[in-house]
């Protein structure tokens, strides 16, 4: 049978992860950078999930798992802190949130 | 023998002392400070007694050694503490801690209205556990404890008004000064140990009966060691060209120049050099080095005490010219004569100094000679105690300075070393002595009083001030009897008593030897001792003597008018000599200044400044400077952030690409 060869789903994982890695880069808006950070973890769940598959092992997918729900933990805490800076700042720019620095 | 075992009872009886005053006894009771002081110091002279006792009783061939426990040690490096006792030491013991015991008792009265009186003892007591240390040090390294730490004490002292400046620099100066010559000695130690192996006196001594002599065409390691610690020694004890520092110590208390200045800091050069006489006599050319500093130093700063005028000054500048009597007898051989002379002048140059100051008490703290006059009669105990330990320094027959002062020049006469242009400047200066000692006595107690009654009341000094000199003034008479004896045919007994410690390696120069080989021959040759007793008290010392007096008279009594004559027709002399030589001044030109320009110019401003501050500040703001670049990476943008991660990952992607290339 015809099976798609995992570089496939590499190329695949490491262009959305390239696409993931310039939108947080370039994005101003918190909401796009935050976007950005999934496509980036979904990426590499794609690439775990190609390697579980072709080396036949479950750890990949487990992993998966876990990569999951701290998204989900990281999305949480992050809308609730987005929130936060979008009450008090009136404002969704990263380049304005910049206090913590020398 | 309980004490000879318990050395260490004797040092730690006045360090216990000091440590108790200097750390409790700042809000005590004088009477408590006087306790612990004088108690402590008198309780280490009745352990110096007993230990006396017993060694007398066992009367050892060898030095009595005890380690009381190993303090270096390193490789073949090894140091003891350990402490001896033979006849030398014992002497100095016995000097020391007796003084010592009577200068505590006198200070209770001359410092009793001073501020700081729990330190000053403090300190003095301190002092007495250096100089017994370095007494009884039964290796080099031990004693140069005692060496420094009496230094220590010195400056101490020197500079106890630490309010006035002079005396501040003074306790600089003699602290400094006597480091040049330390430098020697340390060096000197060193060469000690690289030759023999060892710093133990017993080992050295051992070592050196066996080896060759150095010769006076030959000067090997002995010679170069013996020159060394003689260097130390000049530091010490105020010689030639080192002597600067003690006429300015006299800024001191005076109970502190009596003790420290004269009876016995600055004694420790001539025991030094006579406890180790088995290296000098084995290095003649260091020997003679050491006589002619001691004849040139003798002379050269009696002619300076001719025309002192402040009391103290007359009186340092002739301790300085009796311990340069005291090494050109250990430098002619005659070690015995050199201590006896040290213990002799403990006694009537202590007694001087305290009589000295009983005399500045009396006045208010009046020093200038010019301005007493005519005190005889009112302060007669000061008056009849310093003219008795005149005549002792005078050599006048009968005292105690007689018996060592005649015994040094016999030496330096007729002994096997002797030297006759040494011989004959001794004996100008034992002329000199009599002299500026008898000027002393008459400015200050005869004639017309200089000063007005009525400002100044004068008035004997305490009880605690005058019976320490009384009890000196007996021992400047009767200090000097032990070798009287041999006046009328019979034994030196201080002669005889040191014999052990000098006899064995003094291989023609013991002065027992000679005196033994002597008496013989003169009682078979028909001369009985009524010539020997003649021959003594016509010698030249004795009439050199008397003619100082005479003329001290003729000068000071009979004709007050002559001196000021005398000194405006030689007014050149005169000045010079009254100037010092204007040695401090040329000190000052030819080392200070230049030391100073050089300090200030190039080690403060320019290694200092320049090098040093400028590495240490340089290396600083290379860190501020970099850290205020780096610092500006931390932008608080988080998509920086992350750009330098981006950066990274790519950076180590690209790494492990071009690795992973290079293995396929």
């Amino acid at each position: 049978m015809n099976v798609v060869p995992i570089s496939y789903y590499l190329v695949l994982s490491a262009i959305l992860f390239g696409l993931g890695v310039v939108a947080f880069v370039f994005k101003r808006n918190i909401i796009a950078i935050f976007m950005s950070i999934e496509l980036m973890l979904n990426a590499v769940n794609l690439a775990f999930v190609a390697f579980a598959r072709a080396h036949n092992q479950l750890d990949g997918l487990i992993f998966v798992f876990f990569v999951i729900v701290i998204a989900a933990a990281e999305a949480a805490v992050g809308l609730a802190i987005v929130i936060t800076i979008a009450h008090n700042r009136r404002s969704l720019n990263v380049e304005k949130v910049d206090l913590l620095k020398f | 023998m309980p004490m000879l075992d318990h050395l260490w009872i004797i040092l730690a009886l006045p360090l216990a002392g000091a440590a108790i005053n200097g750390l409790l006894g700042k809000n005590w009771p004088k009477s408590a400070v006087n306790s612990v002081a004088i108690g402590s110091v008198s309780l280490a002279f009745l352990a110096v007694v007993e230990t006396v006792r017993e060694f007398l009783q066992l009367r050892p061939d060898h030095p009595v050694v005890h380690s009381y426990f190993p303090w270096m040690s390193a490789g073949t490096f090894k140091v003891n503490f350990a402490l001896q006792v033979d006849q030398l030491t014992i002497v100095m013991l016995l000097t020391v801690t007796f003084v010592g015991t009577l200068i505590h008792i006198y200070s209770t009265g001359y410092m009793a209205h001073e501020g700081g009186y729990y330190r000053f003892f403090s300190y003095l007591n301190l002092f007495m556990f250096f100089m017994l240390t370095l007494v009884l040090a039964a290796n080099i390294v031990v004693m140069f404890v005692g060496w420094e730490g009496v230094g220590l004490c010195s400056y101490l002292l020197v500079g106890f008004w630490f309010l006035k400046p002079s005396a501040i620099n003074a306790g600089k100066k003699a602290f400094i000064t006597t480091r040049i010559g330390d430098f020697g000695f340390t060096i000197g130690i060193l060469l000690l140990f690289w030759t023999f192996h060892s710093v133990d006196f017993g080992t050295i001594f051992s070592q050196v009966s066996s080896m060759p002599s150095d010769t006076m065409t030959q000067a090997g390691v002995l010679t170069t060691i013996c020159i060394l610690l003689f260097i130390g020694a000049v530091g010490k004890s105020a010689q030639l060209p080192l002597y600067v520092w003690l006429p300015d110590a006299m800024e001191g208390p005076t109970p502190v120049s009596a003790l420290i200045h004269a009876a016995t800091m600055v004694t420790a050069g001539v025991y030094m050099v006579a406890r180790m006489h088995p290296l000098f006599s084995r290095a003649p050319i260091a020997m003679l080095i050491v006589a002619i500093v001691g004849a040139a130093t003798a002379f050269y700063s009696a002619t300076i005490g001719l025309v002192q005028t402040d009391i103290k000054k007359v009186l340092a500048y002739s301790t300085v010219s009796q311990l340069g009597y005291m090494f050109l007898a250990c430098g002619v051989g005659a070690y015995t004569a050199g201590i006896f002379h040290l213990m002799t002048h403990a006694f009537f140059k202590g007694l001087l100094f305290l009589c000295a100051g009983s005399v500045i008490h009396a006045m208010g703290g009046e020093q200038d000679m010019r301005k007493m006059g005519g005190l005889r009669k009112a302060i007669p105990v000061t008056f009849w105690t310093m003219f008795i330990a005149t005549f002792a320094i005078s050599g006048v027959p009968g005292f105690a300075g007689f018996f060592s002062k005649d015994e040094i020049l016999e030496a330096a006469q007729s002994g096997p070393h002797a030297n006759l242009p040494l011989w004959l400047l001794g004996l100008v200066a034992a002329g000199l002595t009599s002299f500026y000692m008898f000027r002393l006595i008459f400015l200050t107690f005869f004639g017309k009083q200089q000063f007005d009654e009525h400002k100044v009341h004068v008035h004997e000094s305490p009880k605690n001030m005058t019976v320490p000199l009384m009890v000196l003034a007996f021992f400047a008479i009767f200090g000097g009897w032990f070798a009287a004896p041999k006046l009328v045919g019979g034994t030196n007994y201080f002669d005889a008593f040191l014999h052990p410690v000098f006899a064995s390696y003094e291989v023609q120069t013991s002065v027992g030897q000679e005196e033994a080989a002597a008496r013989p021959a003169g009682e078979e040759g028909g001369a009985g001792p009524a010539m020997d007793l003649v021959h003594a008290l016509t010698g030249p010392p004795v009439i050199v003597g008397l003619l100082g007096i005479l003329l001290a008279w003729w000068f000071y009594i009979r004709r007050p008018d002559l001196p000021k004559k005398l000194a405006s027709s030689m007014y050149g002399l005169y000045t010079l000599v009254l100037h010092k030589y204007y040695v401090d001044e040329i000190y000052a030109a030819v080392i200070v200044r230049p030391l100073l320009w050089i300090s200030t110019n190039v080690l403060w401003h320019t290694v200092d400044e320049g090098l040093i501050d400028g590495t240490v500040n340089g290396s600083a703001r290379l860190a501020r400077e970099t850290g205020g670049k780096l610092r500006e990476l931390q932008s608080g943008n988080a998509r920086s952030y992350a750009s330098w991660v981006v950066v990274g990952a790519v950076g180590v992607t690209a790494l492990l690409l071009g690795i992973w290339m290079k293995v396929h």
